[in-house]
């Protein structure tokens, strides 16, 4: 039985299918952004912030933060369990990143409901 | 008078410190001949030189090696698939512990193996004559049961080169599949609880170097994607 306590879901399975979940939901995301951004080729500040200032877009940019905060932790939990063999070294990185991302998360939470 | 410049891992550890490349001089005499002809070639010049081999026709899965960068089995490889600008470089198969020469450790390998339990195992009693299978059910097993075990894939995958300990490679988990597949098995729920974890199968990313370098034209791959999907309708 092969065990593991760093990773949150303690599954292969969810993780794989957070991976997949999130993946989709960042690329809906860019896409999304992307489109915008062409659509509106002069865009102002006005207009910028209106945008955010919707309900809708607010929920969308949370799950694609959530996502990206889920992918990211999945992906570099996984780089560190194939590339870090020094025990230390290895709960040492994985420590600053889920620092990093839970920073990230919680400064663009604030930033979206933020004045 | 054709010759092949063949440069080839030489390691013995009881005489070198470290491991370094022979370069030989082989005359094939212009055939096609395979490369485990070759190697005994250079065996005539140096009785020392180390491979395993036994068929020599792709059968046993003895003679797994690196052959100009690509694992393959040396005594079913004509030098026309694999010689390139007139050079042959033999290595053992990547990752794992080397013996001697080409000659290397497969004890990790068969832990994997090992460890998917590789036999029929069924609770029910056992009835006067075999156990009986339709041809559909029969026909699931093509394309899984005809693994040799030469390695050929497993030291090929890069996820098995960081964790050969935790991931099963693609060789484990192709045979995996096929008990997981067969409608006389009964341990399903059991074989797969075991799979569950972040390691033993998900550890593969879908690079295809099995399905690029097996032997016997097998898809460890598909039969991974296979188990997935009973992990994924077992627990959702």
């Amino acid at each position: 039985m092969v065990t593991n306590i760093t990773n949150f879901g303690r599954s292969g399975l969810s993780d794989w299918l957070i991976q997949r979940f999130s993946a989709v939901v960042l690329a809906l995301y860019t896409l999304f952004i992307v489109a915008y951004l062409l659509f509106n080729p002069g865009l102002d500040y006005a207009t910028w912030s209106g945008l955010f200032a919707q309900t809708w877009m607010r929920i969308f940019s949370l799950l694609a933060f959530v996502s990206l905060a889920a992918h990211a932790w999945v992906g570099l939990w996984t780089v560190t369990t194939d590339y870090l063999k020094p025990t230390g070294i290895r709960i040492g990185v994985q420590t600053v990143i889920i620092l990093a991302i839970f920073v990230f998360l919680v400064w663009g939470i604030q930033i979206l409901w933020g004045a | 008078m054709s010759t092949l410049q063949v440069s080839i891992y030489r390691y013995n550890p009881e005489t070198d410190s470290a491991p370094y490349m022979q370069e030989f001089q082989v005359d094939t005499q212009g055939r096609d001949i395979m490369v485990l002809d070759v190697l005994h070639l250079m065996k005539e010049q140096d009785n020392g030189l180390a491979f395993r081999r036994s068929c020599r026709e792709g059968v046993c899965g003895s003679d797994g090696m690196n052959m100009n960068g690509k694992n393959g089995l040396a005594c079913i490889t004509p030098l026309s698939d694999v010689v390139k600008n007139g050079k042959l470089v033999l290595r053992p198969l990547p990752g794992l512990p080397v013996i001697r020469d080409l000659v290397v450790d497969m004890g990790l390998f068969y832990k994997q193996y090992e460890r998917i339990q590789p036999y029929l195992q069924n609770d029910t009693p056992a009835p006067a004559i075999e156990r009986l299978q339709s041809p559909e059910d029969r026909d699931k097993l093509d394309g899984l049961y005809e693994c040799i075990l030469c390695a050929c894939c497993s030291t090929s995958c890069p996820s098995f080169w960081w964790n050969p300990e935790k991931f099963v490679g693609p060789a484990g988990l192709l045979q995996s599949y096929r008990f997981l597949a067969d409608s006389r098995d009964t341990a399903t729920d059991e074989r797969l609880a075991e799979l569950e974890d972040p390691f033993s199968v998900f550890r593969c990313r879908g690079i295809m170097n099995c399905v690029a370098v097996c032997p016997k034209g097998l898809n460890p791959t598909r039969a991974i994607g296979k188990i997935r999907e009973m992990l994924l309708a077992n627990a959702t």
